[in-house]
Parts: structure tokens; sequence; C-alpha cells
């Protein structure tokens, strides 16, 4: 669960509303793998990501990157019960893909920055804490269920 | 983690680019810490850490100066940044952890200055180097 005011969901919402899902989700996956090159390590089906430039333009990476984002997305209407909605998930990552919880964090910081690059100015100290807050709860959801 | 000639390129490109706002963006990074991690206030009860405070401002010429230093000197951080290094680990003895929720600050407020600058590959050449200016500020902690 995540701790935030009233007026800090609507911050949230009122910012996500803005946010190309499809852009920037491809755009925070692509930066995860170039920023962080071990994270490829569970990307090796998705073809050449051997140079920033293959992984910025490879299609599966960006497709990817948008279903993780719009996945994110539908957190952000739960944001009272992310344990329950991203309990499947949180399965499927630790026992189908073995994803280590530190990279949802990873992800998380990558994803701030995005944003932060997107929005300027209208990326304000307050709205990056609510945005902390969410992605923190998000790392945690997703991190719940693993065994 | 080894800086290659690439990153040290992407980094001097990048401060040359901050100029003389090094002092205001590391002003306006301690306070996007301040506020988005607040465990990280217990090392400033000395200071009014409100939005515009002086001491913040004065806070961030400080840094902002020795990440200046820095960058005069990738190819030997931990010469450049000693005395710092004695200051951290004996007086100042601020947890590790710290020093990456100001460097994922930084980065936060130059992609936000510098959108089109902040390519990936710069992304990632600032992460290393302020990794690596962590690593040797509490390289004598013990």
């Amino acid at each position: 669960m995540v701790n935030l005011t009233a007026a800090e969901k609507t911050q949230v919402t009122n910012l996500w509303g803005k946010v190309n899902v499809k852009e920037l989700g491809g755009e925070a996956l692509s930066r995860l793998l170039v920023v962080y090159p071990w994270t490829r390590r569970f990307f090796e089906h998705f073809g050449d990501l051997s140079t920033a430039e293959a992984v910025l333009h490879n299609a599966k990476v960006l497709a990817h990157g948008e279903k993780v984002l719009t996945s994110f997305g539908e957190g952000l209407k739960h944001l009272d019960n992310l344990k329950g909605t991203f309990a499947d998930l949180s399965e499927l990552h630790c026992d189908k893909l073995h994803v280590d919880p530190e990279n949802f964090r990873l992800l998380g910081n990558v994803l701030v920055i995005v944003l932060a690059r997107h929005f300027g100015k209208e990326f304000t100290p307050d709205v990056q804490a609510a945005y902390e807050k969410v992605v923190a709860g998000v790392a945690n959801a997703l991190a719940h269920k693993y065994h | 983690m080894v800086l290659s000639d690439n990153d040290k390129t992407n980094v001097k490109a990048t401060w040359s680019k901050v100029g003389d706002h090094a002092s205001d963006y590391v002003a306006e990074a301690l306070e996007r810490m301040f506020f988005s991690f607040p465990t990280t206030k217990t090392y400033f009860p000395h200071f009014d850490l409100g939005h515009g405070s002086g001491q913040v401002k004065a806070h961030g010429k400080k840094v902002g100066e020795a990440l200046t230093q820095a960058v005069g000197h990738l190819d030997d951080l931990p010469s450049a940044l000693s005395a710092l290094s004695d200051l951290h680990a004996h007086k100042l003895r601020v947890d590790p952890v710290n020093f990456k929720l100001l460097s994922h600050c930084l980065l936060v407020t130059l992609s936000s200055h510098q959108p089109t600058e902040f390519t990936p590959e710069v992304h990632a050449s600032l992460d290393k180097f302020l990794s690596n200016v962590s690593t040797v500020l509490t390289s004598k902690y013990r």
C-alpha cells in the first residue's frame, strides 16, 4: 500500500493523463537496458541488444516497454490495493520469469527520470515525491509474492 | 565500473552545458531529495529545508563546485576528492545509501533541464560518473 495524500493522488493522475504510454514505455525500458546493461539478461530472446543503438530501435523492446507501462498505468487506478492488483504478476515474475525484484526498483528510477525529461518544470519536487512513492509501492507489490 | 572515453566525453559535455547553473541545479537536486526521501533530512537538522532556503542554495553551491572539480579530474577521482573523502568518512559519516538518492535526484534534475541532450548514452555515462564519485566519497569509511 502507498501512503499518498489526496493531493498527491491528484498530481499523479493528472500527470499520467498526459503520458503517451507507448512512447514513454518504450523509452523507459530501452533506457533500463542501456543504463544497466546487465538487465539484458532477461531479454536475450528479443534479438540484437548488443549496442545502445540496437536497443533503442528494437521493436520487441519498444513493444514490451509499452506493455509494462500499460500495466503500471492500471496500477495507478488501484493505489489503495497495489499488492492485490499486482499479485498475479508478482507470481509470474518470481515463478516463471525469475526476475530479481531489484530490477523493479531500477526500472522505477528510470521511469521517474523519463517523466522528468518529458515534463520538465511541470515535474516539480512534489510531483516527483508522489511518483517516488508510487514506483516504490509498485516495486514492493511486484516483489510481494516472491518465495 | 570504469569510465570509457565516451563516458568522459559525455560527462564533460553535459557539465559544460550546465555551466553557471551548477549551483542551482544541485540545490534543486537537494530539494528534490529532501522531498522524495525525507530520511535524508536527518543529516541537516541545523538547516532550514523549506523551498528556496538560503542554506540549501549555499550547500548546492558547495556540492556543485566539488562536482565541477570531479569533472575536471575524471582520470583521477580518488586523488581529486581525497579531502572530501576524509570529510565524509570521519566527520559527516553519511550512510552510503544516501549517495544513490542524491545521484538519482541529480539525474532527474539534469534530465528535466536538458531533455534533448540527456540521451540514453549520456544518462548511462552520468549514472556511472555519479556512482564513481559516490564510491570515492565512501571509500575510507572502514
